[in-house]
């Protein structure tokens, strides 16, 4: 079920899903499956188990890279986060005392449900996430990318050393870039400065909405348990309106939080580039300054201008990329929102006539009672 | 700001109740009925007329008794002759019907301490469609004023005069409206319209309750309440609040537990049913505590929608794309109004189920306290024929003694004794009798008032859903429209 994004797996040369995942305590393991016809890979299909710390691997080298820089990185998937899910069987387990044999089952089998959906939806980002690798024509050639989906012995030995090299230069990346971009320089280019606006606006606007939705999802939660305790020690039976009103929350969950929350990131995404380039500027107005200077001084000219003109085309390079990237990014966007609104509202719809039939239902069986 | 609500119309079913009684205005003894002694020692206004006291329905169980009774305003039971079962042939039936219903209160100007929220006018209106000359009431439609202690002082007498011979009197409203359980549904503003709102409602359900039971019908205080345009003010309203009423009630329950008494309970009857009672209470308390949960959390779920249907709103406007923007914005709109579901919602799960489950955990405080009045009773009676036993032996000692006078006062204080024993055995066999009527009719009442709620509850429901259907659909052409 592809929740969030579009127009993945479109090309068949390249095919990658997640067909399971095992959930062992704290970590899960994704089986990666690959089917390719491309030469570049030993075999046209195959299947390698990975953990969460994988992705973030694959995707931290993808960003040091610096031939990437141009391009939109695909945010990486965030780590499976069970503990809601788990403090709330936590707590129901010591409160069993206290409830019915059949609300006890009932809560159970809520939060089973709830457990499975936050499974679920941590093994869709994560294929997400890979599939927007392949479907790109630069990622999908990538080494590392390639060694992430075929190496089939334990891919950590291989992190840890990568770590060690990268480690460093991310951390400064990211600290210099708030300054560079919200000094307030304006653009010359157009539509670089008119994408930096609304990208800081957009982003502050939708991780609020963000927060806002998930805030609301849990309400909605909340009143799905109160009817489960409500429904167990009623003394007239009145039918399954608390059934469905759980699993709206959990659908509910699944299409607008999520589209909130992953564009949210993808929005950081696509403002990470917006940094880089601006980090080049910065470079490349440098390096005149050096240049400059260097003429003055009449000293290691040969150098400086080379240095100036790599500058130079480093930047320009980062703007046709992060130009062709940020054009298809809003296409994307919009087409993934369109997808998403469109089957909640229908999803409430559908849920919402459930309910109404079993409300009549349950007045039937009551006028019929007696 | 939100609009003020209107709370849905609580009606609680009119039972209708069937008189059967003898028609003779004037007369203090009908001529047709055997000889009964209406209590000379009675205060206030003599009864004219002998009112059948079996309001149940002539189908109901067998074991109901047709009987003449007539309940007196002091605590102390009449000395007649024990009621017997006595065929009356009804000439006339009448199905009164009383609707009382609540306007907004009125400021009253002689405060005097007195809180807010606390004069209220009432509506009578009484119907009488097969026309019998038993007036109950001067006046078919009338209004009057009462304050909130004047309900509290209401329950103060029918409680006295009542909930020892195993009658169930409707417990009056707290003081002070805050849950039952711990979890306060917002704060408690006295003045508020909605604090005002909670407690009108709940006066007009205790009144509608107290109404319906067919023998606090005919009550003189009840009918006085409802017609006299002044009311002499209640006493002491701290003693008479409600919470005061269920701590009497409860010292009684109380005293009975410290007295250990081991009743041979020679009926099964009541054995069952005091725990089902029990449990029914923990039930019930349960309920409550997790339906003020439900309107707990909805109205969280409504503040968050509305905070997310702004944030959505923002948004939209920070959107480039034209469709998307608009979509977005609509978004915010849905959710604007879903809100709004919410919070009628929320409305509807207070007063439609919470207000209705905390009325029956009061109401089954004062059934069970009726059931401790009964083994106090027992007791009573128990006690008595001890004490007989004693002077029959003291007698017996004096016989040899050469005291006549002696003789003589024990003779007498055995014919006291006696005439006890009976008095406490006709007491519990009545007290008896009244609980097992009661009881029937509070269940029957109980299965009928959560019936009308639970529907009431689910149409309300049914129409929040189609509520929602009708904006999401008008929402998906918009979703649709983004390209």
């Amino acid at each position: 079920m592809r929740s969030v994004s579009v127009d993945l797996n479109n090309d068949s040369s390249l095919l990658i899903d997640i067909p399971d995942a095992l959930c062992e305590r704290d970590k899960v393991k994704f089986t990666v499956h690959t089917k390719t016809t491309l030469n570049s890979f030993q075999k046209p299909e195959f299947s390698v188990p990975r953990q969460h710390e994988d992705f973030i691997w694959l995707h931290d080298t993808l960003v040091e890279t610096e031939e990437y820089a141009g391009l939109i990185i695909p945010p990486a998937p965030p780590k499976p986060d069970f503990e809601g899910p788990r403090e709330k069987m936590h707590k129901l387990g010591e409160g069993e005392s206290t409830m019915t044999k059949e609300e006890y089952a009932k809560m159970k089998q809520e939060l089973e449900a709830e457990y499975l959906a936050v499974f679920k939806k941590t093994v869709q980002v994560h294929e997400i996430f890979l599939q927007r690798l392949s479907s790109h024509p630069v990622f999908s050639k990538d080494r590392n990318f390639q060694i992430f989906l075929e190496y089939d012995q334990d891919l950590s030995v291989r992190r840890k050393n990568a770590k060690e090299f990268f480690g460093g230069f991310f951390k400064n990346m990211v600290k210099s870039a708030d300054e560079v971009l919200i000094s307030g320089i304006k653009d010359v280019d157009e539509f670089f400065e008119q994408e930096k606006t609304f990208l800081l606006d957009y982003f502050s606007k939708i991780k609020d909405a963000t927060a806002k939705a998930e805030k609301m999802t849990r309400s909605h939660k909340n009143v799905a348990d109160d009817y489960i305790h409500i429904s167990a020690t009623v003394i007239l039976h009145t039918g399954v309106p608390r059934k469905v009103e759980g699993r709206v929350a959990s659908d509910q969950e699944l299409k607008l939080t999520e589209l909130l929350r992953y564009y949210m990131r993808d929005i950081q995404a696509a403002k990470d580039l917006l940094y880089r380039r601006a980090r080049a500027l910065a470079d490349y107005e440098n390096s005149n300054k050096a240049l400059d200077k260097a003429r003055l001084k009449s000293k290691d000219i040969p150098q400086a201008e080379e240095n100036q003109r790599q500058c130079l085309q480093k930047f320009d390079k980062l703007s046709e990329s992060g130009k062709q990237e940020l054009t298809s990014f809003k296409g994307r966007r919009v087409v993934a929102f369109r997808k998403n609104l469109i089957e909640m509202a229908e999803l409430e719809i559908k849920h919402a006539k459930v309910r109404i039939k079993s409300a009549v239902c349950s007045e039937h069986n009551l006028f019929t009672h007696n | 700001s939100r609009k003020q609500l209107v709370p849905p119309s609580v009606d609680l079913p009119r039972f209708l109740f069937r008189l059967c009684f003898q028609l003779s205005p004037t007369s203090p003894e009908p001529a047709s009925l055997p000889a009964e002694d209406i209590s000379t020692n009675s205060n206030g206004p003599k009864q004219e007329i002998l009112l059948d006291d079996d309001q149940e329905d002539l189908f109901a169980e067998a074991t109901e008794e047709v009987s003449l009774d007539s309940p007196e305003r002091e605590p102390i039971l009449s000395d007649g002759p024990s009621p017997a079962i006595t065929p009356v042939t009804p000439t006339v039936i009448i199905t009164p019907r009383v609707d009382a219903s609540m306007f907004d209160r009125s400021p009253d100007e002689d405060e005097e301490a007195e809180e807010n929220g606390d004069t209220f006018d009432l509506q009578i209106m009484v119907s009488d469609p097969e026309k019998t000359s038993l007036n109950l009431f001067n006046r078919n439609e009338f209004t009057v004023k009462r304050r909130f202690s004047d309900f509290l002082g209401l329950h103060s007498k029918l409680a006295s005069k009542y909930l020892h011979i195993g009658y169930i009197v409707p417990p009056a409203p707290e003081k002070s409206i805050v849950g039952m359980t711990k979890v306060k549904v917002g704060k408690e503003d006295l003045s508020s319209a909605e604090f005002v709102e909670k407690r009108r409602s709940a006066l007009e359900r205790y009144l509608m309750r107290t109404v319906n039971h067919p023998a606090l019908l005919k009550d003189p205080d009840v009918i006085q309440f409802l017609e006299s345009t002044e009311l002499p003010r209640a006493v002491s309203t701290q003693a008479l609040s409600g919470a005061g009423i269920l701590r009497m009630v409860n010292k009684a329950a109380e005293a009975v537990n410290k007295m250990t008494i081991k009743m041979n309970e020679s009926d099964a009857w009541f054995e069952e049913k005091q725990q089902q009672f029990e449990n029914l209470d923990v039930q019930l308390r349960k309920l409550h505590a997790s339906v003020e949960s439900l309107v707990c959390h909805r109205k969280e779920l409504s503040v968050n929608t509305a905070s997310f249907a702004k944030s959505a709103a923002m948004l939209g406007n920070s959107e480039d794309h034209t469709a998307l923007s608009r979509a977005l914005s609509q978004l915010a709109e849905v959710e604007e109004k879903i809100d709004q579901l919410h919070q009628e919602q929320a409305y509807a799960d207070f007063y439609l189920f919470s207000e209705l489950l905390g009325d029956y955990v009061r109401l089954i405080t004062a059934v069970k306290g009726v059931f401790d009045h009964r083994m106090k009773t027992w007791s009573k009676w128990q006690d008595a024929q001890v004490m007989l036993q004693r002077k029959r032996e003291a007698e017996a000692k004096l016989q040899y003694a050469n005291k006549p006078d002696k003789l003589q006062q024990a003779k007498e204080e055995i014919k006291e004794w006696e005439a006890k024993v009976q008095q406490g055995e006709r007491d519990f066999e009545q007290i008896s009798k009244n609980i097992r009527r009661e009881v029937g009719r509070f269940e029957k009442q109980r299965v009928k008032d959560f019936k009308v709620v639970i529907i009431k509850y689910l149409e309300s429901l049914v129409h929040t859903q189609q509520q929602l259907i009708k904006y999401w659909e008008a929402f998906l052409p918009e979703a649709k429209a983004i390209a």
